[in-house]
């Protein structure tokens, strides 16, 4: 039968590979979150929105 | 017969590093007063950010901070390796590789700056930017080990945290901003100068052309003493601005006679009553200095926090 302890080198490792895991997880999070404010306010959307949208052409109209 | 896993594998690398070695790599005792005073310029600002937004430039600053501590550290790793106070930093003791905290560095810093100017806006970022690059390139780089005034010109790296905070709130630098600059800028080099007179001969060894080492102990202590009353003056002519106020001034002014109390003990020492009692005064000056930077910001957020109480800027 094996003796399979776990090293000190893994322990290390994998110390390391869950933070840099749990540190991407909650930058995703922030990422989510900050489109969401950004989405509720809206300003970005019609900078970037590459369709054309009614509203906006209803409101140029009058002015040619 | 190495299978990973087993206890048949030869002692860890001393070069393997943990997570903990990264995070020294950012330098977190430097990131938290990034942090404290970018969160007060931020908060003092007179601008609408969600606290998400808010939360998340605050972030990204302490990040670009960091990504600049890990360039420092790639840059300085030879004279680091040579001073009692730095040879344990994760470089020099070999625990990570250079490339390594370079690429740490590069990566994050391109991270940090991308991220604030996508969460506040690009004019914090490319404050942000600009900042980085003045603490890796023109101090590290170049002041660092080519003149005794390295602290003071590379103190202003430390010095615009605040005022990125005040930008990202707003997207302006206005002159409250910049005052809360000149507090930090004014309150480094007498700050490093005590650290350099009772880490002794640390500087001389890593030939860093610190004010003790080419103009003599003496000069540095002169230099202490004259930075504090300069630093005294701006500080109580903050209160005079908009983000003062009573309150501001009555911590000021408390804060101030302690400073100069110490920084007049500092001066008037010679080597043989600092050495008797190692350096307890330029000690206790340093961990004041800590608590009067703190205070002062701290005090800052306090006025904001009590303006519609007690008037700030004096109504």
């Amino acid at each position: 039968m094996t003796v399979r302890a776990t090293h000190e080198l893994h322990r290390r490792r994998l110390g390391r590979n869950a933070g840099i895991g749990l540190a991407l997880a909650l930058f995703a999070l922030l990422v989510f979150g900050l489109t969401i404010v950004k989405l509720a306010r809206g300003g970005m959307i019609e900078g970037f929105d590459h369709s054309l949208r009614p509203g906006l052409a209803e409101r140029a109209e009058p002015g040619g | 017969m190495s299978e990973a896993g087993t206890s048949e594998i030869a002692p860890a690398p001393a070069a393997e590093p943990g997570l903990g070695d990264y995070v020294l790599l950012l330098k977190p005792r430097v990131m938290s007063l990034v942090v404290f005073t970018a969160a007060v310029g931020l908060f003092v600002a007179p601008g609408h950010l969600h606290p998400l937004e808010a939360v998340a430039a605050i972030l990204f600053i302490a990040l670009g901070a960091g990504a600049a501590g890990a360039l420092n550290m790639w840059w300085d790793a030879d004279i680091d390796a040579l001073m009692r106070r730095t040879r344990l930093r994760p470089v020099p003791a070999g625990r990570v590789a250079p490339g390594e905290a370079l690429a740490v560095g590069l990566g994050l810093a391109g991270l940090a700056v991308m991220m604030l100017g996508l969460a506040a806006n690009w004019v914090a970022a490319g404050l942000l930017a600009f900042t980085i690059f003045f603490y890796a390139v023109v101090y590290t780089m170049w002041l660092k080990r080519s003149t005794p005034q390295n602290i003071v010109i590379g103190g202003a790296a430390g010095a615009f945290p605040p005022v990125i905070g005040w930008a990202a709130a707003t997207g302006t630098m206005p002159l409250e901003a910049w005052a809360m600059f000149a507090l930090v800028f004014l309150w480094t080099p007498p700050q490093c100068w005590a650290l350099a007179l009772f880490t002794r001969s640390d500087y001389a060894d890593a030939r860093v052309p610190m004010l003790t080492v080419t103009h003599g102990r003496r000069a540095a202590r002169a230099h202490v003493l004259a930075y504090t009353i300069v630093l005294a003056l701006v500080s109580l002519a903050i209160a005079a601005l908009p983000i003062g106020g009573p309150v501001y001034l009555a911590a000021a002014l408390i804060l101030n006679a302690r400073f100069l109390r110490g920084a007049w003990r500092v001066w008037r020492r010679d080597e043989a009553a600092a050495e008797a009692d190692r350096h307890a005064a330029e000690r206790g000056f340093f961990r004041l200095s800590l608590l009067y930077l703190f205070l002062h910001f701290g005090a800052i957020l306090a006025q904001r926090l009590a303006g519609p109480l007690v008037a700030g800027s004096w109504g």
